[in-house]
């Protein structure tokens, strides 16, 4: 009986036993740091995916650094990152905070606007490629002139027509967490601010806005760190072109790799992928000052 | 008492994977020796299970198991599969650099002498078609399918509406333009999406300009092969007709895998495409009124003046073809081998292949293709195909993987007057030998 005890207090003092974490760290081990030093190490052979693997030097790390798409991939992924930020946090958050309010039309909304995420990546850029198309889109069938553009195929406005239908299925996501994150802020806060007087406004930017903080933290995380991801949305809609307007990195590595049969140099730009996802998530990890991870609810 | 539990426990696993084997919408009778076959969507799709229909029920211990692929992500998957040792038993193909790629890997398996010990099989090819499955002199590789010339179909109310003909020169091709922007009408469809359709304007301009030794020289990676006059000349025709808005709005957006590109000539909303004849049995189940109401036009590519190249002359796809992979077993091998000499072209499939407005790569079928309602496209294909001094096989596939992804990823450029012709060959000859 005292044995149970005194274990069950060590339990306590220490935190749980670190075998728990064991199945998790198998699954990260052989998924993930294993692949990435496959990764690192085709990066320095020659390989066209058939035939033998053979050691090849820093050939493919030259061959990327110096070829000029890979710069205009960075930047195509740099843009989309900024412009998908810059429009998706304003409205997701506006969002998350207008339906975390209790009224019953407002549970019907969340519902709708969470319907986009529901659909794969592909079906929505099929959808969109169908709807944009200058000849059979909704412009001539609808015979809106303004709406007949070549969204697509004009490297000026491809980029901005991409992150819109990024934008339109990652909102609901980044709303959700927002409203989660509202939920969380207790009423009494809001109850004081409105005997003193203030307005709702003036609670948004007083209450809401910093009680937010770790949220907006998480949501801008995902969505920075996720915009390197994009690519089956893109692949679809785009395949990107025209040229190499929207050819970002994610995409630019596939294509090296699957189309151009050059494993090695799609494996450098694999992995300087995983270096700008590494550094992106520690800077805005950074931001959230010391006790970032720490819960906020007492007791948890 | 445990000895029986551990029996049950292995009889419900084998179970299990028997159950897991039968998953796919193949018949009950496919197992997991069954021979595997990635066909291709579109055209040909039907016709292919058609054929693979009729054999597994002829041949229920034989029985092939099929599934279809769009043609840009079927180039991509096949290769991967094959790379990681999971490709099919019957692996899908246009001859050409690519099917080097997979002799020089020992991915797949030389026919000769199978072909040697069954003569009836190559008889029946045209053969001028068999010889695109060849690498040094051995038989890798076998037609499967129809030749597919690329055409140049056009609108005929459109050309009524204007009163204009078909082109037969550039000149006159280029003065067609405006006639058609002034109608309302774009003058070219173009599925630019897919890089692919814009080689078929390089391919024709360079054979018209430069005959099929500049191609050949290429593909020889001869130093500075593509430094040719002819190429220059080529691009700076095709930029030419993009600037002057040859080209319907929007084709850099357009995906041919979609066939929107056809779609365009057939409601009018364009005048001319440059397709592949594969396209005629997408638009005669599509659009039947367009195709059997008379409003189909095609002809051959227009002629260059001073050009060297023999009008005559075609470039695309002679066929497709099967190899059968050296990585399936020896009864998948085996049943492959059996369906590729009994059960492909038997007298029904060549019929089903002609019914649906294509020419088969066989000899002796002119009195089926005169009976058919599309014989006027038919023979016309097949006139083309057998009278061509030359049949150039599309580039992309007649060059090395790498080369060719590079040349589409430029032409595109060109297209989208991103680069000049000069930028497209200076970068090309680097990828010489790669």
């Amino acid at each position: 009986m005292s044995v149970t005890t005194g274990a069950s207090r060590r339990t306590l003092e220490k935190g749980p036993s670190g075998w728990l974490a064991a199945p998790a760290l198998v699954f990260f081990l052989l998924f993930a740091i294993i692949p990435l030093f496959g990764v690192l190490f085709l990066s320095f052979t020659r390989w066209d995916g058939l035939g033998e693997i053979t050691l090849d030097g820093v050939s493919s790390w030259t061959t990327v650094l110096t070829d000029p798409i890979t710069g205009n991939a960075l930047l195509v992924t740099a843009k989309i990152m900024f412009f998908s930020f810059i429009v998706q946090a304003p409205i997701s958050l506006l969002l998350g905070v207008f339906t975390a309010a209790g009224q019953k039309y407002r549970a019907a909304l969340a519902v709708l606007y969470f319907v986009p995420l529901l659909l794969s990546s592909a079906a929505v850029a099929i959808a969109f490629k169908a709807l944009l198309d200058p000849n059979f889109g909704l412009g001539p069938g609808l015979g809106l002139p303004f709406l007949t553009q070549d969204w697509l195929g004009n490297s000026d406005l491809v980029l901005f027509v991409v992150v819109f239908v990024i934008a339109w299925q990652f909102v609901p996501f980044h709303t959700l967490i927002y409203q989660g994150g509202v939920r969380q802020i207790p009423t009494s806060l809001y109850e004081a601010a409105q005997i003193d007087g203030a307005g709702r406004i003036q609670q948004f930017f007083s209450i809401t806005l910093p009680q937010l903080k770790y949220t907006i933290i998480t949501s801008s995380t995902l969505m920075v760190v996720g915009s390197l991801a994009y690519f089956d949305l893109i692949f679809v809609l785009t395949a990107g072109g025209p040229g190499y307007a929207t050819r970002l990195l994610p995409l630019h590595m596939y294509l090296t790799g699957f189309k151009a049969n050059d494993m090695g140099a799609a494996s450098a730009l694999g992995v300087i992928l995983v270096v700008i996802g590494l550094v992106l998530a520690l800077l805005l990890q950074r931001l959230g000052g010391k006790n970032r991870n720490d819960s906020q609810l007492e007791g948890a | 008492m445990f000895n029986r539990k551990l029996r049950s426990t292995a009889l419900a696993a084998a179970l299990t994977l028997s159950l897991a084997a039968c998953g796919s919408s193949g018949p009950a009778n496919v197992s997991a020796d069954s021979p595997s076959m990635w066909g291709l969507t579109g055209g040909n799709q039907a016709n292919t299970q058609k054929s693979i229909d009729a054999w597994n029920t002829a041949h229920p211990d034989q029985s092939i198991k099929l599934d279809f692929f769009a043609n840009d992500a079927y180039k991509t998957k096949v290769r991967t599969a094959i790379g990681a040792g999971e490709g099919p038993t019957f692996i899908y193909g246009w001859g050409g650099g690519v099917l080097k790629s997979y002799v020089d890997s020992g991915q797949i398996e030389d026919l000769t002498d199978f072909i040697a010990e069954n003569p009836e099989v190559k008889d029946r090819y045209l053969p001028s078609i068999i010889k695109n499955g060849q690498v040094d002199g051995k038989i890798y590789a076998l037609p499967n399918n129809n030749v597919q010339p690329v055409v140049l179909y056009f609108n005929k109310d459109l050309f009524d509406r204007i009163g204009a003909q078909p082109p037969k020169t550039w000149d006159q091709l280029m003065a067609l333009v405006p006639k058609f922007k002034e109608a309302g009408v774009a003058p070219f469809s173009l599925g630019g999406q897919s890089k692919w359709p814009d080689l078929m304007w390089l391919e024709y301009l360079v054979d018209r300009i430069g005959g099929p030794e500049v191609f050949n020289n290429i593909a020889a990676n001869k130093p500075d092969a593509w430094s040719d006059p002819a190429v220059l000349e080529s691009l700076t025709k095709i930029q030419d007709l993009v600037n002057a808005g040859g080209f319907i709005n929007g084709f850099s957006s357009i995906a041919a895998d979609s066939n929107a590109d056809q779609a365009l000539l057939y409601t009018g909303k364009a005048a001319m495409v440059l397709q592949g004849g594969w396209i005629y049995q997408g638009m005669k189940k599509d659009a039947p009124d367009f195709t059997k109401g008379g409003k189909l036009g095609f002809t051959t590519f227009p002629t260059v003046e001073g050009g060297k190249g023999d009008p005559a002359n075609i470039v695309g796809n002679p066929s497709n073809f099967w190899s059968v992979s050296s990585k399936a077993t020896d009864s998948q091998k085996a049943a492959a081998l059996e369906y590729i000499k009994d059960g492909m072209f038997t007298d029904a499939d060549t019929q089903t292949l002609i019914d649906s407005g294509a020419v088969p790569v066989v000899t002796g079928i002119e009195s089926k293709l005169e009976a058919s309602p599309d014989k006027e496209f038919l023979n016309f294909a097949y006139g083309l195909a057998k009278d061509a001094p030359n049949f150039q096989l599309s580039w992309d596939q007649a060059l090395s993987p790498a080369q060719g992804d590079a040349m589409l990823a430029n032409l595109d450029q060109i297209f989208l007057n991103k680069i000049t012709p000069e930028q497209f060959v200076a970068t090309m000859n680097a990828t010489i030998g790669k």
